[in-house]
């Protein structure tokens, strides 16, 4: 199967996930859309890995997900005191940072 | 001897000192101890005098150095005294006719108040007038200059609780300013071209340096001498000055101070000869003063403006033969000596009479005085002859001397000058018959003060003295003046000052004495003229003649009105002193305060505006830009795809081309 279809899905899931953080409101979604994001990415990097016959992309997926893993813990923590505070999960009710 | 130079200054110094901190315990002496200071100062001018003459006319010059004043690398300012033969002639002019008008003073202050005040400033006066004419650099110079400045301030405005004298002392101050500001330019343009203000170094200098320059400094000096002396344009001063009581009037404004213009012209002699343009300035502003002065003699009634009228005018004549360069200098300091002598006399004698008619100064309020007072007419007479060139008295040979020099200059300019001379004679002449006659002849117009006769219908309170007139008209119908002659410290002055101007001339021209006096200092030349000294001097004759005859027609044949007639527009023009006051109020005042409005309004729209702008525009576009800042993560979102897009497709772009 030629590779570049991989890189093909892998366009169209971080156009779904940008759309996703650019057009949700709950956090918990616009949450999945980065992750969604994030693993569009790596199957990019895989895919890059594959086509060039080396591990670099391979190894920079690795990276990702362990720098997605530390987003997930400190990003759920904010969502999780957000709503604590606000008794909501939406993005749009945390517009406190204007003037 | 050069130990003595200091004591000339010292001397009234100290009485100033001692009369102005002395405080009342000091009101009873205070005026003698004014007196004997001055008389102190005139003996030690003429020790030093005495000795300069037994000297060869080479090595005369004294000079003596007191301190280094500021001593700074490249730029050295001593207080040092220099005293050569034009020197000693100030010298002897200040503290003769000074101490003379001390004594005066004595009598004619006697019952003000506030005499030993007015000695004090009188002492202060004379220690600046001296120091300007024996300062041995322009620095030191400049420091007289401003004492003379502040003396005569102090003293034009010495009954300051008459709103007009504290009036006129400010004008007096502030247009000597602008002269001021002139004399300081000359010196800091010496100080850049010759490195030093010393007046040896300077004046030995000006052989090579460029014309233009010395042009400058020549200009900037003028400006100088026409502030200080009173010169068109910087003449208005003088004639308000006359606020003053009158022996500084006799004092500053006619013998001494108001000459300060022609002692700095002379004594920069060096730099005019070398900068011929800045001399033909010279020159025209002598020519024109002369003529201005003469002209706003004639039309005066109050008797002391007359007489500044004509100071401003004999003024002139010195300016003129200053301009004419070593043709002129030695007569320039001539008539500048027999006029001292005269004119202080004039206003001496002016003083007498208002000091016997209720100080009433309008002339028009005069008219027989020479039976009450014998002595005050003929020493006025004597001084009125001698201005008027009547032959063997000051004034004939001085003034002479310059018309024949500015027939002398050569060329058109030597007519044009010479001319313009002549008709000051003949004007001159005119004005002072008009004054003699007003004064001590026909009928006693005081004693009918309060009816001014019916058949004089077209009459107005014209002038702006007129005003004060009719004041005093008032008051002189109430009492009517007695009049009186004068005490014996006032006559006696008088007297003295009478023989200066009868004798004075004739004793410096025979054998042309002052020539060679004054020849080592100033240098002369002949000259080449066109006519004869003999043309020139019936020349002189005869329009003496026909200005006195004239003013005789107008004054002496037919009774003057009690109450000025309406007059040309000439007169009435001249009575406002040539409209001098108006040109100013036209010119410097309104146009200053357009000047300053537009400024004003530059600032608000310009100036303002670029500032206001510069806020206003970035106040608006910090409110569209903050409009960005809504809060909402997903728009920043939106922001950051959209920058990573553009600089992908950048990059993109790049690759491509």
């Amino acid at each position: 199967m030629n590779p570049v279809n991989y890189l093909y899905l892998a366009a169209l899931l971080f156009t779904i996930g940008a759309s996703g953080v650019l057009i949700r409101r709950n956090a918990i979604v616009v949450f999945m859309c980065i992750e969604l994001m994030l693993n569009a990415c790596n199957l990019a990097l895989v895919s890059f890995s594959r086509m060039h016959g080396n591990l670099d992309g391979q190894i920079l997926a690795f990276f990702t997900m362990v720098v997605a893993a530390a987003e997930v813990v400190v990003g759920l923590a904010i969502i999780v005191s957000l709503f604590r505070s606000r008794h909501s999960a939406s993005v749009d009710d945390a517009s406190l940072m204007k003037l | 001897m050069e130990n003595l130079i200091a004591l000339l200054v010292a001397a009234p110094l100290l009485g100033a000192a001692v009369l102005l901190c002395g405080g009342r315990r000091l009101d009873r002496s205070g005026h003698w101890i004014g007196t004997v200071l001055a008389a102190a100062s005139f003996v030690v001018g003429a020790v030093l005098f005495t000795d300069m003459l037994g000297k060869g006319a080479e090595d005369r010059a004294l000079h003596q150095k007191l301190f280094s004043w500021i001593p700074v690398e490249g730029f050295q300012a001593d207080v040092a005294f220099q005293l050569d033969q034009l020197s000693m002639t100030f010298v002897l002019l200040i503290t003769g006719v000074g101490t003379l008008i001390h004594i005066y003073s004595i009598g004619y202050m006697e019952h003000d108040e506030r005499r030993r005040r007015f000695f004090g400033y009188l002492n202060l006066f004379l220690a600046a007038m001296l120091i300007l004419v024996i300062a041995d650099n322009y620095l030191l110079l400049y420091v007289g200059w401003e004492g003379v400045g502040l003396a005569s301030y102090l003293l034009i405005g010495f009954w300051q609780h008459k709103p007009s004298a504290a009036t006129a002392a400010k004008k007096a101050f502030l247009v000597n300013r602008v002269g001021d500001i002139g004399l300081s330019i000359a010196i800091m343009l010496m100080f850049t071209t010759f490195g030093t203000f010393a007046f040896g170094p300077v004046l030995e200098a000006t052989g090579d340096t460029s014309e233009g320059k010395l042009t400058a400094i020549g200009l900037m000096l003028l400006l100088a001498a026409c502030g200080k002396s009173a010169q068109v344009p910087l003449q208005s001063w003088l004639g308000d000055a006359m606020e003053g009581p009158t022996p500084v009037s006799a004092l500053i404004h006619a013998a001494t101070m108001v000459t300060a213009g022609v002692y700095l012209i002379v004594r920069s002699g060096a730099i005019f000869n070398a900068a011929p343009d800045a001399q033909l300035v010279v020159t025209i502003v002598g020519a024109v003063t002369l003529l201005f002065g003469a002209i706003v003699g004639c039309a005066k009634d109050d008797i002391k403006k007359a007489l500044a009228g004509s100071t401003m005018s004999q003024i002139g004549y010195m300016i003129l033969a200053a301009g004419l360069g070593p043709i002129g200098y030695v007569f320039a300091i001539m008539h500048l000596v027999t006029h001292g002598f005269f004119k202080a006399g004039l206003f001496l004698g002016a003083g007498s009479v208002m000091h016997g008619m209720n100080d009433e100064v309008d002339m028009r309020r005069y008219g027989g005085l020479r039976k009450y007072m014998p002595v005050t007419f003929v020493t006025f007479g004597l001084g009125y002859l001698a201005i008027i060139g009547f032959p063997g008295l000051s004034g004939f040979f001085s003034k002479d001397k310059i018309i024949e020099a500015a027939f002398a200059k050569g060329g058109t300019e030597g007519w044009i000058l010479g001319s313009v001379a002549l008709l000051g004679a003949a004007i001159t002449a005119f004005y002072m018959t008009r004054v003699m006659l007003m004064t001590f002849f026909g009928e006693e117009r005081w004693r009918h003060a309060a009816t001014p006769s019916p058949d004089e219908p077209d009459v107005e309170p014209a002038a702006d003295t007129r005003g004060a007139a009719a004041a005093g008209h008032a008051a002189a119908a109430t009492r009517e003046p007695h009049p009186h002659e004068s005490p014996k410290s006032m006559t006696i002055p008088m007297i003295v000052l009478a023989f200066g101007s009868v004798f004075a001339g004739g004793l410096f021209s025979v054998g042309d004495r002052f020539l060679h006096w004054l020849e080592p200092v100033t240098g002369h030349d002949h000259g080449h003229a066109p006519v004869s000294a003999t043309t020139v001097t019936a020349a002189t004759m005869v329009v003496l003649v026909i200005g006195v005859a004239v003013a005789w027609a107008m004054y002496g044949r037919k009774p003057v009105p009690a109450v000025a007639p309406r007059g040309s527009l000439l007169t009435r023009a001249a009575r406002r002193d040539l409209l001098q006051d108006d040109f100013n109020h036209v010119v410097l005042v309104r146009g200053g305060e357009h000047l300053t409005r537009s400024l004003v309004y530059v600032d608000h729209t310009l100036v303002d505006g670029v500032v206001n702008g510069t806020a206003a525009s970035m106040g608006g576009l910090s409110g569209r830009l903050r409009k960005l800042q809504n809060g909402y993560a997903r728009s920043y979102a939106v922001s950051m795809f959209g920058g990573t897009a553009v600089l992908i497709a950048a990059t993109l772009l790049m690759r491509a081309v």
